[in-house]
């Protein structure tokens, strides 16, 4: 494959990113915030993001398994779960956390941990693309290209 | 009379979130600001040159005054443990020396009357999370007026003065209520 079919493939599958809801605007934000100065920003940052969620996802795991559920702390855990889908651009994971959210309020046990399945589920998707598409990346610039600019109007 | 165009603005962002705090030095490093960050208020007070008297809480030390930190524009997340940002707000309009530093608060809950209070309390902007370019580029105004300010000595700012904006479209990232 030469660096202009990798290219292609690098926007037809970021652009799927998008139609099919894993990333939204935000994720734009984050490529316009990387330049020479700060090559590896995105993966930077979005490392940051799998770090952080696999240990919220830990604690949830943890405190919706007492005997009695501290909701208080289950929510702080998902807010800040919610806080950085949303900072990176996982809409998914995101909008998972504002369901999630909502149980906490009605204190039920069942409903809680069906949404900590739903959001593990998000976040696992998410995290497959994203490691797709810096794995598409690393192959580009290996092959001397550059990557695309993303608009957001296709 | 110009100012030095060199000299840069100092901003000191406060946020828990490591991933808010590496977004908000990029962003505000794009628009040419140095900046320090710091995890959490208390953090921000401390560098601020604020010291903890244990009969008052935070108190900034009116003889010895913290001379190297130059702190033009603090921006603080809003949710924070121990101390919020409000709280931070408040601490710093009531210092004598640091109540003219504008403050510009980020949250990511939308909510009108914590936004009302933090912008009665004296907060210039109030940024919905995330935080875009867009409301970065908000933020140079507020730092201009301060530094033209401060080099023509013109009456202090009264901190609880509601600033009259002529009616600007909404953003859905930052307003001003008018009660």
């Amino acid at each position: 494959m030469d660096v202009g079919q990798m290219q292609r493939q690098w926007l037809d599958y970021t652009r799927s990113l998008f139609i099919e809801g894993f990333l939204d605007n935000q994720f734009l934000q984050l490529q316009q915030l990387q330049d020479e100065n700060n090559p590896e920003f995105v993966v930077e940052v979005v490392s940051l993001f799998f770090d952080d969620s696999e240990r919220l996802l830990k604690d949830l795991n943890f405190a919706l398994d007492q005997q009695g559920v501290d909701f208080k702390k289950v929510d702080a855990h998902v807010h800040q779960l919610k806080g950085s889908s949303s900072s990176i651009g996982a809409q998914r994971v995101k909008n998972a956390c504002i369901a999630f959210r909502n149980f906490c309020e009605d204190q039920n046990v069942e409903a809680c941990l069906r949404c900590l399945q739903q959001v593990k589920q998000e976040y696992c998707l998410v995290k497959n693309k994203l490691e797709t598409l810096f794995r598409l990346e690393q192959q580009i610039v290996a092959a001397g290209g550059s990557i695309p600019m993303m608009e957001l109007g296709f | 009379m110009g100012m030095s165009a060199a000299a840069q603005f100092h901003v000191l962002a406060v946020d828990d979130s490591l991933i808010d705090r590496m977004l908000i030095e990029r962003l505000l490093k794009t628009s040419s600001f140095h900046v320090t960050t710091v995890d959490s208020a208390i953090k921000a007070l401390q560098y601020l040159g604020m010291v903890e008297d244990k009969l008052k809480g935070y108190e900034t030390p009116e003889i010895h005054q913290n001379a190297e930190v130059n702190v033009n524009l603090i921006i603080t997340d809003y949710c924070m443990p121990e101390m919020t940002g409000h709280d931070l707000l408040r601490k710093i309009k009531e210092s004598n020396s640091l109540k003219d530093i504008p403050v510009v608060i980020m949250s990511s809950e939308n909510v009108p009357s914590r936004i009302n209070r933090c912008l009665e309390d004296g907060a210039e902007e109030f940024f919905l999370k995330p935080v875009q370019q867009s409301d970065v580029n908000k933020l140079k105004p507020h730092l201009l007026k301060s530094r033209s300010k401060e080099e023509e000595e013109t009456q202090p700012i009264n901190n609880n003065k509601r600033k009259q904006e002529s009616s600007a479209p909404f953003n859905k990232n930052s307003y001003k209520i008018k009660i």
